[in-house]
């Protein structure tokens, strides 16, 4: 915050970006001190991501004016950012996966003694540039073979040695554990003290409250306000961002719970499980959580049949259950939605209404035939019932927000009659509003007398919505809280890091 | 608005359009002129004078070439006719004769042939200035689209497109496969052989025929069976598990027929490949449109079709929804075969022979027909119709420059440009055209040397 007084290293001053029939950007302002970290915020949609491409160099703007260090300068291309020392680490890192560490930090400017590449070079270079930012990174491994985290470092390594002074993330924590995401924040803080300045692309309110130095909120593609984080709580700066008052961030209502439903015992595989046992009620929402990594994700894929148990039993409605694969648990009314919209929800490249239908082609056709007519019905009603916002049914999935991704995934498995729904991060990387009508919809499933597994990392989301959470750690149920309202954050940690 | 309905076209029928494109220029290329056969110079002729009201018969002036025999002896029997004549010695006489009687003729009918010559004959009676010469005439007509080049076109293709059925949806699905050539080979050797051996070779009846026939696409979809389960439960790249088919099932198609051709098939057998039914379509061809047409019903418009296409989107995703994506992938194979064994019975009906060097390199041509319309190979995308249009596409430039009078060494460099050119309109189509990097005349190589300049 020292730095205040200096000038700013980035000022960007009534831009303006329009796109064919959409104004995505209207006279947003943005600047950035040397060594402060400044979180930028919005709901999907609100033009986060089209400030950072005009940065980037990726759009040009239809008006308005950005200068560095007091110059004003033009930014055409991503190449002309990079030599303005701009570097933009995104969501899906720009990595070759197949070359090392070492050869990707040095992609395209490689360090050679005469016409021969020095490999030797390199690999001192990149040792000094990894100590430096005190992360332990082998140099030879390859970059498939290091974890999310390490490749962000090896990232952040490469735009520290082009001489970044702007730096650019865009939802950094996303696929990182609770310790890396420690790490992470040792990073930043070291890469402050150096007086790089970092654009802070996040949902997740906890780290802006921890790391930001100001924040600047945007909301339908113009600027809302800029503050110190101190001045702010989680309240106002949703309400920033929603542009209304919200009364109550996790709508909960008093539950009506019922006979058993899902049974699992003793249920095994691998070293993820080992031999759990819980059971989900009727009407019943029960939270679990743990870290990343303590086998939550693999306990659900067992019980929807996706991967193959070493042992253990369930019964479902009082009947055996014991699904060889996801179609077996789909048959017996059970529906997994998944962590990863993108890669295992939906067919991206199809249209959303194929993939409604995915799942149900058995009760939307006749004799092998699909019935067009009554699949599009169907449709529409899901997206009436739950405001999936989409022009025409025929939208490719990967055209629609997060929020109506994960509505769209919900709707496949309402139109299937799931009985017992496992949620995995309901709402990850999902909007402030969006995530509102998801809670309002799991009360809506519980108290049509489903049975409710909900995965979240999200404390506060595991705190305001289940009826019961279990805490899980490596592989085992460690804890269990029966009343959520009366627990706190504190205690769900030390019981899932034991 | 105008911009985005005419990118709608394209991306619809873009390749339909080349298609098009193609017809009309080998029939621009092709254009000449064409001799009416004798039946339609005859209607021709016949019509004309009837129109004429001519007080007496024509006299007739035709060589004796078959067609122009023909021409006459068709002419006789459709309007009555003073006299036949074919050389110049006889006109004369026989003009001066019909003179002297008194029945100068008013007409002459000419071959094209004799119009040659008529007209110097007939100058040197002064008596006969306002007789008439009529001929049949030709037309202007391209080559091209001369039914029996149409048709020619449609026979050449109607293997490839057979196989490319089913290889689509082996390529929608994400994977390929390259032993479909061979497949064409063994299935037919595997018809002929058993048609010789089983069927009472040359003796054979219909019902042996098609028993035969059935028997060779089976055995094909063993093989495809084959390859689906490596690719399925073993994992196996199809690419690979595929490539490595191809050489088995080639290296059987030799050892079953001990490496020889097989001749001793029925003439009956080649109804398929040579036979006409209906409408003057060649069989082959009918049962390769309602093949289309089934499979493009399969992929629209059932389960089945939106499965494999969700396969080759995202399987994994697939799975999670419920859909045996391993059963998915058997059929698409045995299909894949099944069509190809199709194919190898069609060739070996069109050749009533059957050969172990049948097929080869079939492989390459099914997947060209099925990109050249922009058919991702990395799955989840494509039409039945399309292939369809790819198909006929490689065979009217195959056939064009045929006709056009290309060798055929340089036919293989222009289909493969062609093919990579589609390829790439295609990549062009699918995102906001830009001139490459190079080309574009702004240079920012250091953008900050303009401070003074505003982003407009």
């Amino acid at each position: 915050m020292a730095a205040q007084a200096t000038a700013p290293l980035l000022r960007m001053e009534g831009i303006d970006k329009s796109f064919p029939g959409v104004l995505a950007l209207r006279n947003v302002r943005f600047d950035l001190y040397p060594g402060e970290v400044h979180a930028l915020m919005g709901e999907n949609g609100a033009g986060k991501s089209t400030l950072i491409r005009v940065l980037a160099g990726a759009h040009r703007p239809d008006a308005g004016t950005i200068s560095l260090a007091g110059q004003q300068v033009r930014i055409n291309s991503p190449r002309d950012a990079e030599k303005l020392g701009i570097s933009v680490i995104y969501q899906e890192f720009n990595l070759v996966p197949t070359l090392s560490a070492r050869e990707n930090l040095f992609l395209g400017r490689e360090k050679t003694s005469g016409p021969f590449l020095s490999p030797r070079l390199e690999h001192r270079q990149s040792l000094e540039m990894f100590a430096r930012l005190s992360v332990h990174i082998d140099p030879e491994a390859r970059c498939s073979d290091l974890t999310v985290a390490q490749q962000q470092a090896v990232e952040i390594a490469k735009a520290i040695s082009l001489d970044a002074r702007i730096l650019v993330m865009d939802e950094p924590t996303a696929s990182l554990t609770s310790q890396e995401t420690e790490k992470l924040f040792q990073l930043i803080r070291e890469l402050k003290r150096r007086g790089i300045g970092i654009i802070y692309v996040s949902h997740r309110m906890e780290e802006i409250f921890r790391l930001a130095d100001r924040v600047t909120v945007m909301r339908d593609g113009q600027y809302v306000a800029t503050r110190p984080t101190p001045e702010l709580n989680r309240q106002m700066l949703i309400e920033m961002m929603v542009g209304r008052k919200l009364e109550n961030e996790f709508p909960k209502e008093a539950p009506a719970i019922g006979e058993d439903r899902l049974v699992v015992n003793n249920l095994q595989r691998g070293p993820a499980v080992k031999g759990v046992s819980f059971t989900i009620k009727r009407g019943e929402v029960l939270g679990l959580t743990g870290l990343v990594g303590a086998g939550r994700t693999e306990l659900a894929r067992l019980i929807f049949g996706a991967d193959r148990r070493d042992g253990g039993a369930m019964l479902l409605d009082g009947r055996a259950f014991a699904p060889r694969s996801p179609k077996d648990a789909i048959d017996r009314g059970v529906c997994l939605i998944t962590e990863d919209r993108k890669t295992q929800g939906l067919v991206l490249a199809h249209s959303a209404r194929d993939n409604f239908a995915l799942p149900n082609l058995n009760r939307l056709s006749a004799a092998g035939f699909v019935r067009h007519r009554q699949e599009r019905d169907a449709f529409a009603h899901y997206i009436q019932s739950l405001r999936i916002k989409i022009p025409h049914q025929e939208e490719l999935a990967r055209n629609l927000s997060g929020g109506n991704q994960q509505k769209l995934v919900l709707a496949k498995w309402l139109q299937a009659n799931s009985e017992i729904v496992l949620f995995d991060e309901p709402t990850r990387d999902i909007d402030v509003g969006a995530k509102h009508e998801i809670y309002l919809l799991i009360n809506r499933l519980a108290k049509s007398g489903k049975a409710i597994l909900m995965i979240s990392s999200e404390l506060p989301e595991v705190l305001g919505m289940s009826d019961r959470i279990l805490v899980m750690h490596e592989g085992r149920i460690t804890g269990q809280i029966t009343e959520p309202q009366n627990a706190t954050q504190e205690q769900l940690l030390a019981l899932a890091m034991r | 608005m105008v911009h985005r309905t005419i990118s709608h076209l394209l991306s619809n029928y873009g390749m339909a359009i080349v298609l098009l494109l193609l017809c009309i220029y080998y029939s621009w290329a092709t254009l000449q002129r064409q001799d009416l056969s004798a039946e339609k110079a005859a209607d021709a002729i016949a019509k004309q004078i009837s129109s004429t009201e001519a007080k007496s018969p024509p006299l007739v002036v035709a060589g004796v070439s078959p067609e122009e025999i023909k021409f006459v002896e068709t002419l006789r029997q459709k309007v009555p006719v003073a006299r036949i004549e074919h050389d110049p010695p006889s006109v004369r006489t026989a003009l001066e004769q019909m003179i002297a009687a008194g029945q100068a003729p008013t007409l002459i009918v000419c071959s094209e042939e004799t119009a040659k010559w008529v007209p110097n004959v007939i100058a040197r009676f002064s008596n006969l200035q306002n007789t008439r010469i009529i001929t049949p005439g030709a037309s202007l007509w391209p080559t091209f689209l001369q039914k029996d080049n149409l048709l020619n076109v449609a026979n050449q293709i109607v293997v490839i497109a057979v196989m490319a059925v089913g290889m689509t949806m082996a390529i929608i699905t994400g994977g390929i496969d390259l032993s479909v050539g061979s497949l064409v080979a063994l299935s037919a050797v595997v018809t002929g052989l058993l048609i010789r051996d089983h069927a009472g070779g040359v003796a054979a009846g219909p019902m042996a025929l098609l028993t035969c026939s059935l028997a060779g696409i089976f055995t094909a979809g063993l093989v495809g069976a084959f390859s689906g389960a490596m690719v399925t439960f073993f994992r196996v790249p199809p690419f690979i598990a595929t490539l490595g088919m191809m050489q088995v099932t080639s290296g059987l198609a030799y050892i079953f027929s001990a490496g020889q051709s097989i001749y001793d098939i029925p003439q009956s057998f080649t109804w398929l490949g040579r036979g006409v039914t209906f409408l003057g379509i060649p069989n082959a061809v009918i049962l390769m449109i309602i093949l289309f047409a089934i499979a493009h019903v399969i992929m629209s418009r059932t389960k089945l079709g939106r499965y494999i296409y969700a396969v080759g989107g995202n399987s994994e995703a697939a799975r999670l929804s419920g859909v045996r994506v391993s059963a998915v992938r058997m059929t698409v194979y045995i299909i894949s075969a099944m069509a190809a064994g199709l194919g190898g019975v069609i060739l070996a009906s069109q050749l009533k022979s059957s050969s172990p060097t049948y097929g080869q390199g079939y492989e390459l041509y099914v997947i060209a027909a099925i990109v050249v319309v922009g058919t991702s190979l990395s799955g989840g995308e494509g039409r039945i119709l399309g292939t369809l249009i790819g198909a006929l596409i490689i065979a009217v430039i195959q056939n064009g420059m045929n006709l056009t009078g290309v060798e055929s060494y340089r036919q293989k460099v222009v289909l493969g440009l062609v093919i990579l050119g589609a390829v790439l309109l295609d990549k062009l189509k699918r995102r906001p055209w830009k001139l490459p990097r190079f080309l574009r005349r702004v240079d920012s190589t250091n953008p900050i040397k303009e401070p003074d300049a505003t982003i407009s």
